[in-house]
Formats: structure tokens, C-alpha cells, sequence
């Protein structure tokens, strides 16, 4: 489903370079939950970036089902519509309703009609809990709800793969466990998804892999029984130790 | 409550501040031995006109048939025409069988006519929503301009910019009628609405220009992230949440748009301004007359603020 080849993403600036994703190397496959996991600034939001194209790359390739996105030719916006994006901001559209947000990229994107587009919405309203607030704007809602109706933006789409972009790390504590519950659902359903996450309960209860990252390079990875009981990096093992 | 009873003392206080102002003024300028004659100002925003109708040749009337508020004169000429002339009822100057001479009036037609400040503010108003809305436009496009990633757009956006606001309004509008409008052949309309457009445009561009960079990035990742390209996401996200956030320096831009078209009236545009000199010119009431301009701006400005905070206030619904 997706594979990413020697992929590197350097930003330059002010006589600096810093290399966000250094040579990484992986296949996602169809149906599998990856867990990314790393210490704050070792690339692993970038690497997600990249993904979907929200960050050119500066070497190597990503193949999105058999599409690279290294490729001038391709037209990203036709491969950004099969992969959902969740962020830690949320980033819902403040000026439109709950349901507005959510039909606005199916009637300019996919071209549905507007009573498709909201009966879609109030399904995957529904499936995340808050079939009630459609009429409300974002600024009333809670961040867990607003985290929610994110993921049900992109999910309205029909993404073929899901990412999530530390999607708890700007949720009080008491809304982690309602954004988790939906995740957790999704990844039963099958769908592919790449989460990074600072929820080492998520990774060691969802996740088929655990991907482990620090300075840009994949440092080691496996199945979430292998990582955090025996993981054989000595980065991994600092990294765990101070987790938790 | 004790609130209350400060807040009402300061405003007593204000009411008193500007009732000494205004007698100070009133006390200098009956020093200067001015006579006030507002009485003469109403009939410059409405009059009554008078048109005499008159016979085309020597003739006789025939018959005066008053219907309702009108007369109908019926008259037959030398060369035996039989003409009818519709004149006010109360305004008939002829008589049954009377003999009629070549240019003898029959009678009038008063009607309600605007006198020159009504039909200056008239001019002043649609000049100036005409230049809000070009200037609008040139200030979308040049703004989208600022922020785009091709270079060239971004350099010529910003010696636009750069070279509007750089110069004065007054030599840009002489610029514009002598050269522009000797060299494109356009008119003095023409020659100001543009002026004034183009000089909003430059100021409105940057005001954009903040108002998109304002909203967080995110909002276009979002918005790409779901499949947009940049025009939709610009279209259907970035621009209106800009839009909402840059309305009162745009407000304020407008309004400085209304109180600049006084200029285009040294193009001999009979905007406000320049009907209130002419009317001067005929009045000597020249206190009087620029009073009542500067008022008739302030009418237009204020209700143009109240349009606005309306609009506020209905898009303030997602706040």
C-alpha cells in the first residue's frame, strides 16, 4: 500500500541544515496499523508529512499504491483525496458548521451532490458520537469533539489510508480516551493506518508494527510485543525507559 | 448604580465641553460681522422649477379643459393647426377665445427638481462604490498576487504597491485625466473612478495580503490534505476566513475611498465637493454651504460603517 524508499526531507535555513528524515525505508501494507513512535524532533511528523505530499521530498521515492509521489507528473491532489489526514490542531474550517465541514471536500472534490455529501456526514457522525452538534461551529465544541469530527472529515472522503499526526497531544487527558475509542474502531474495521502517537498504550493494543525513529532515521521496528519487551536498539531501550 | 451615576456626570461633561466649543465659535463669528443665511441652502438640494410653455405661432385658444390637476389648452394656430398643451391647472395663463402671439406662455409646469448638492452626493456616491468595487478587485487579484509563489506575480504586485502608495492621490488623479486620459482618450468619469480604484486597490492588496497570511497554515494543510488544490482552498477556506478578519481595515479603507473622491472634483468631476463650490459661487454663503458638505460626507461615511458592523455581527455567528 505504501512503500517509501531511501526517503530523505532536509530544510535548509540560515546556513543550517537539518535533516528531518534521513533514508528512510518501509512498506506499509494494505489493512495494517503503523504506530510511530520517537522522541520530539526526530521526524517523525515529517516523515508522516510527506505521506501525502504536505512536504516535498528531497530525495528518494514514496509509492502510494503504485504511484510515487517523487514523480513530477503525479497529480497529488488525486492521491491526497485516497489518504485521510488527522492533526494535532485539528484544523476544522472555524467559519463552517460541524456538517458544512465535513461536505465541503466531498461536493468540491469527489463532485457529490449535496444530499449524498450530508447523508454521508451524518453517518460517520453518528459512527464517532456526536451526531448531535451538526448545526454547531468548531469554537463550541470540545477538542475531543473537534478531534473527532476531523477524523470524520477525512473519513468522508473514503480515504484508503489514514494518518494521524499525534492526534491526542492537544487533548486534556479526560478527551484522549474518545478520540482513541474511534481510532481504535477504525483499525478494527481494517482500515490502513499510520498514527504517530506518544500513547504507548494505543501502539502496544492497536498497532500490528511499531516504527521507532530518532533524528530522522527508522531506528528500529516491530511488532508492539517485540518492541516493548525486548526492543535490541539501545536508543529504543533509553527511549522506552523514559516513557515508561 | 454608583457606576452609573459617574458615567452619566462625564457625559453631562461632554455635552458641556461641546456646548462651549460651539459658542465659542458662534461668539468669533459674530465678530467677524458674518451673516448667516441658511434659509438660502434648502433649495440647493431641491427646487421647484417652472416651465413655461409657450405658442409655436400666433394663434386663438379654442378651449381650457381642466382635468383634475392638469389643463388641457387646446389652441388653433394661424395656419390652421389645432394644437393641445397639457399645463398645471392652478399655472394657466390664457383665457377662452383669447388671441395668442408667436412665443406668449400658456402656462407652466412646476415640478420637484434636485438641486446641484443632491445631485452631487448623488455623484460622489456611485463614484465611490464604483471605485469599492474595482478596487476591490484589483486588490483580490493583486493580494493573491503577493502570496503567490511565482515570483514575476509577486514583483509586479509589489511595485504596484510600492508606486501607488508611494505618490500622492491628488497627482495620481492629475496623471491619470491629463495623461491617461489624453494618451487612452478616456473621460474625466473614467479618468477618476480609475484614479481612485487604483489608489484603493494598492491599499486593499496589502490589507488581503495580511488578512490571508493571518490564518494558520493549518487551514491549507487541511484543506489539501482533503484533496483540494490551491484555488479551491483559497476559494472555499482561506479567503473567507480572511475575508471576515480583514472587514474593519477594509471598512476603513472604503471609508477613506468616500472622503478621497473629493479629490477627482479638481478634474472638473461636479462631484459633492465641487457642486458645494459652485454653489458658493452663487450663494456667498460659504460657511454654511461647507458645513452641510462636510455633513453630507459624514452621512455617507457613518451609514457606511453601520453597513458594516451589520455584516460583523452576521458573520460573528461562528465565533
Amino acid at each position: 500500500m505504501i512503500k517509501t524508499v531511501d526517503l530523505k526531507k532536509i530544510f535548509t535555513g540560515r546556513g543550517t541544515e537539518v535533516r528531518a528524515v534521513d533514508g528512510v525505508t518501509t512498506h506499509i501494507k494494505s489493512g495494517e496499523v503503523v504506530v510511530v513512535i520517537g522522541p520530539s524532533g526526530s521526524g517523525k511528523s515529517t516523515y508522516l508529512r510527506c505521506l501525502n505530499g504536505l512536504e516535498t521530498l528531497t530525495d528518494g521515492h514514496i509509492m502510494i499504491d503504485g504511484i510515487d509521489l517523487a514523480d513530477k507528473k503525479t497529480d497529488l491532489n488525486k492521491v491526497r483525496r485516497e489518504v485521510g489526514m488527522v492533526f494535532q490542531q485539528f484544523n476544522l474550517f472555524p467559519h463552517k458548521t460541524v456538517l458544512d465541514n465535513i461536505i465541503l471536500a466531498q461536493q468540491v472534490v469527489r463532485k457529490r451532490n449535496r444530499k449524498e455529501a450530508e447523508d454521508k456526514a451524518r453517518q460517520l457522525l453518528k459512527k464517532v458520537g456526536i451526531a448531535d452538534k451538526e448545526s454547531v461551529y468548531p469554537g463550541h465544541l470540545s477538542g475531543g469533539q473537534q478531534q473527532r469530527v476531523a477524523i470524520a472529515r477525512a473519513l468522508a472522503m473514503d480515504p484508503k489510508i489514514m494518518l494521524f499526526d499525534e492526534p491526542t497531544s492537544a487533548l486534556d487527558p479526560e478527551m484522549v480516551g474518545e478520540v482513541l475509542d474511534v481510532m481504535k474502531q477504525l483499525a478494527r474495521e481494517g482500515m490502513t493506518m499510520v498514527v504517530v502517537t506518544h500513547e504507548m498504550g494505543f501502539a502496544r493494543e492497536v498497532a500490528d508494527r511499531v516504527i521507532f525513529m530518532d533524528h530522522g532515521k527508522l531506528v528500529e521496528e516491530g511488532t508492539p510485543e517485540h518492541f516493548f519487551t525486548e526492543p535490541r536498539e539501545e536508543r529504543a531501550k533509553d527511549f522506552l525507559r523514559q516513557v515508561l | 448604580m454608583n457606576k452609573n451615576v459617574t458615567s452619566w456626570s462625564w457625559s453631562l461633561l461632554t455635552l458641556l465641553i461641546l456646548f462651549a466649543l460651539g459658542t465659542g465659535l458662534w461668539i468669533a463669528t459674530k465678530k467677524i460681522d458674518y451673516t448667516w443665511r441658511w434659509n438660502r441652502v434648502p433649495q440647493y438640494f431641491v427646487y421647484l422649477n417652472e416651465d413655461a410653455i409657450v405658442v409655436p405661432a400666433d394663434a386663438r385658444v379654442e378651449k381650457v379643459d381642466v382635468v383634475g390637476e392638469s389643463a388641457n389648452v387646446t389652441v388653433l394656430t394661424e395656419y390652421d393647426e389645432t394644437l393641445t398643451y397639457k399645463v398645471d391647472a392652478d399655472n394657466v395663463s390664457v383665457y377662452q377665445d383669447e388671441t395668442l402671439f408667436e412665443g406668449d406662455t400658456i402656462g407652466y409646469i412646476a415640478e420637484w427638481r434636485a438641486g446641484p448638492l443632491l445631485v452631487g452626493l448623488w455623484t460622489t456616491l456611485w463614484l465611490s462604490a464604483a471605485a469599492s468595487v474595482f478596487g476591490l478587485i484589483i486588490g483580490l487579484v493583486t493580494g493573491l498576487c503577493r502570496v503567490s509563489s511565482n515570483t514575476t506575480l509577486r514583483q509586479l504586485s509589489v511595485i504596484y504597491v510600492e508606486l501607488i502608495r508611494g505618490t500622492p492621490l491628488l497627482v495620481q488623479i492629475f496623471i491619470f485625466y491629463f495623461f491617461l486620459g489624453t494618451v487612452l482618450d478616456i473621460s474625466r468619469i473614467v479618468a477618476g473612478i480609475s484614479a481612485l480604484a487604483i489608489f484603493a486597490g494598492a491599499y486593499v492588496a496589502e490589507i488581503i495580503r495580511a488578512g490571508i497570511q493571518s490564518i494558520p497554515k493549518g487551514q491549507m494543510e487541511a484543506a489539501r490534505s482533503l484533496g483540494m488544490n490551491v484555488p479551491q482552498a483559497m476559494i472555499h477556506i482561506i479567503l473567507p476566513q480572511a475575508f471576515k478578519r480583514t472587514l474593519p481595515p477594509l471598512a476603513g479603507q472604503f471609508i477613506s475611498l468616500i472622503k478621497d473622491s473629493s479629490l477627482v472634483s479638481v478634474i472638473a468631476i461636479t462631484d459633492l465637493t465641487k457642486s458645494g463650490r459652485e454653489v458658493i459661487t452663487s450663494t456667498f454663503a460659504t460657511f454654511e454651504i461647507w458645513f452641510i458638505v462636510a455633513l453630507l460626507y459624514l452621512l455617507l461615511t457613518l451609514s457606511l460603517s453601520q453597513v458594516i458592523a451589520w455584516v460583523e455581527r452576521r458573520l460573528a455567528v461562528s465565533d
